[in-house]
């Protein structure tokens, strides 16, 4: 069975809310501007209205709330909108939710999931393009779930909103709404925190996530006909928690390591990924690492300068090339 | 819900603060290292306040969290514990004084940013409203209105019609004190706290923190309003800090808190003496039980040796009690029984 990335989404909000009555919304956007995206939410909306709750435009009061009614035993999805809205919560998510399980020397779980559609899409410009991902990661107790794939969008959003016991912040990106992927719809997903192999090579090794995930598997069938190198593609799926094992297997096969992802380069996720290749992977590497990110600048709005930072499956084909020396 | 005879007033008070005062000796011995925030002055608050809850409610709190967990119920000799950073302490150490909280006591978690409980104890309201039962009570300070949580809280409580008291302790300092750079405190620019909810259609009371009668009443009909479905409501008490609240970090004036000021004896220091007679809720609720014929002067003394010889134990448990191993430091990070699938 086919599904999109948005169905996949859709999917997962729908069989939650049936499944378990302490699910519940606080907002229901979920899929931005993409009006087709938004129809697949209608049944959910429809069937669950009871269980949506109205939603002034207050992220930080809106992700507290949601810490604390999962404190008080509810399993709340808040959806924050945009990618960048976060950092209006940054205060709840980062120094409440995170810290809480530890702070009460594990008296309270906080089950909760913040929704947040992140990412370059497309003239949202400085303010409305964030990837959130690094900078999140940088507070421990927080899961960060980043699905490359529309069958782990329905996976991990699911897991995070039946299964998980601890606050998930849920990386969806706008750019991969209309992504297909193939699901059984009977099968059993990979557990979460296990990175998924979307594609078997021998070459090289290229770690995406995310929206860096198509555009890796892209550069990879160019570079198949093109140059006859064969590329493998890691998709970590979750930032946190972070198969660094997979990370390292994959690269002990090829010898050589492209990272593309869509934070910014410095302190990104690409740039631990290359710390841990650096730590416990140097003599697996025969070339150095590369990184194919977006600059350290804010995203501009008009489309050739957008498109001059965007991570691009013609850049990670550039980057892999130069690391086999071509 | 409780009623509550004087005994049983005097008794909560006078063990809120005789912990607290040992905290200061505790503190002054450098036997812990952070900064803390005692409670004297407002004990009133919280003793009624909690004697208007029920078992299932919950109850938010902050860095001025001693008063409340113990009236409340939680055990001081695992509080004192957790204040000193020990294994034996509510969450073996890892919160300290700032983030005191008891799960089983309807206290899921302690935020001591300004304003950071707001937004949950709203959540925990509408956990409330959702499963049919139970109401929340969040303990703040006036400064906690001036953070932008404070107001997206309220818009929250008040679409949503969740059932909450916000319960603000008005412990502000004159700003002559702000002046001479003594501690920090609100900078409002409105005399009536109240103000601020109605404008958001919630309806708001004050109410004297040094009465212990007027709290009680007061508590017991808002949180009846808020159980009945009424949505949200705030109340401001207005306390006066207590002198030994003024400095960076709290001191005795005078010396512990003596019975006998109660029955007409003066502490040396002028301001301290000022303050006892005027906006001492302890001694203030003795003299009336007192003067009524419900308690007389030996047993307020009976009650007083009781409380400083349960705080002495606490004491002692917690300074007997082991530092965590350094391995206690991961623990904790994640909750478990989240299947990873």
């Amino acid at each position: 069975m086919k599904i999109s990335f948005a169905e996949g989404l859709a999917k997962a909000i729908y069989e939650s809310l049936a499944a378990d009555p302490r699910v519940m919304l606080i907002g229901s956007g979920f899929m931005g501007l993409n009006n087709a995206a938004r129809e697949k939410l209608e049944p959910a909306l429809r069937d669950f209205a009871d269980r949506i709750f109205v939603t002034p435009i207050s992220e930080l009061g809106l992700a507290g709330a949601a810490i604390g009614a999962a404190m008080a035993g509810q399993r709340p999805v808040v959806d924050l909108g945009t990618g960048s809205f976060i950092f209006e919560a940054f205060p709840q998510v980062v120094n409440e939710a995170a810290n809480i399980h530890y702070m009460t020397g594990g008296q309270t779980a906080v089950p909760v999931t913040f929704c947040s559609l992140a990412g370059m899409r497309g003239g949202g410009a400085a303010q409305h393009s964030h990837r959130a991902q690094a900078m999140l990661g940088q507070a421990p107790g927080l899961q960060i779930l980043a699905p490359g794939g529309a069958e782990d969008a329905y996976y991990l959003l699911k897991w995070a909103l039946l299964e998980s016991m601890n606050p998930t912040v849920f990386i969806s990106h706008a750019m991969l709404l209309g992504e297909t992927a193939e699901m059984d719809p009977g099968g059993a997903s990979l557990p979460v925190g296990k990175a998924r192999i979307r594609r078997e090579g021998k070459d090289v090794s290229i770690i995406a996530s995310s929206i860096t995930v198509p555009r890796a598997l892209a550069a990879a069938n160019a570079l198949e006909k093109q140059h006859k190198i064969s590329a493998e593609v890691v998709d970590l799926r979750s930032i946190v928690p972070l198969d660094r094992e997979t990370v390292l297997k994959s690269v002990a096969k090829t010898g050589r390591a492209v990272i593309a992802d869509e934070c910014h380069r410095s302190y990104g996720v690409a740039a631990e990924i290359a710390a841990t290749l650096a730590e416990d992977g140097l003599k697996l590497l025969k070339a150095p690492v590369r990184r194919v990110v977006v600059p350290d600048v804010p995203i501009p709005y008009s489309p050739p300068l957008e498109a001059e930072l965007t991570v691009t499956a013609e850049k990670i084909l550039a980057g892999v090339l130069q690391v086999l020396g071509r | 819900m409780q009623k509550m005879n004087p005994a049983e007033r005097v008794t909560a008070m006078l063990r809120i603060r005789r912990f607290e005062e040992q905290c200061i000796r505790l503190s002054e011995a450098k036997k812990f290292a952070g900064h803390y925030h005692v409670y004297i002055g407002q004990e009133a608050t919280a003793v009624t306040a909690c004697a208007a809850l029920a078992a299932e409610d919950f109850l938010f709190s902050t860095w001025r969290n001693h008063g409340h967990l113990l009236a409340r119920g939680a055990a001081p000799d695992r509080m004192l514990a957790e204040i000193l950073g020990k294994s034996g302490g509510y969450a073996g150490g890892r919160s300290g004084t700032l983030h005191l909280a008891v799960r089983e006591l309807g206290v899921p978690s302690t935020s001591a940013l300004v304003g950071g409980n707001l937004p949950l104890a709203t959540g925990a309201a509408l956990a409330c409203k959702r499963r049919g039962s139970g109401m929340v009570v969040n303990f703040f300070g006036d400064a906690g209105m001036e953070e932008g949580a404070f107001y997206e809280a309220m818009i929250l409580a008040a679409v949503w019609k969740v059932p909450i008291l916000f319960l603000c302790e008005n412990n502000s300092i004159p700003p002559e004190q702000r002046k001479r750079g003594q501690f920090t405190s609100s900078t409002l620019p409105t005399d009536r706290l109240g103000d601020v909810p109605r404008s958001l259609k919630i309806p708001a009371e004050t109410v004297d923190g040094a009465d212990a009668d007027a709290l009680a009443d007061c508590f017991g009909r808002l949180a009846a309003e808020v159980r009945s479905g009424g949505g949200p409501r705030f109340v401001e008490v207005r306390c006066t800090r207590w002198p030994g609240n003024f400095p960076l970090w709290p001191e005795l004036p005078s010396g512990e808190w003596q019975v006998a000021w109660a029955f007409g004896q003066k502490p040396d220091r002028e301001d301290l003496a000022a303050w006892l007679e005027q906006s001492d809720p302890l001694l203030l609720c003795i003299r009336k039980a007192v003067a009524a014929g419900q308690l007389d002067r030996a047993q307020v003394e009976a009650i007083d040796a009781r409380a400083r010889a349960e705080m002495d134990d606490a004491a002692r448990f917690a300074l007997d009690s082991p530092y965590p191993a350094p391995e206690e430091a991961y623990r904790h990070v994640w909750a478990q029984g989240g299947k990873r699938q």
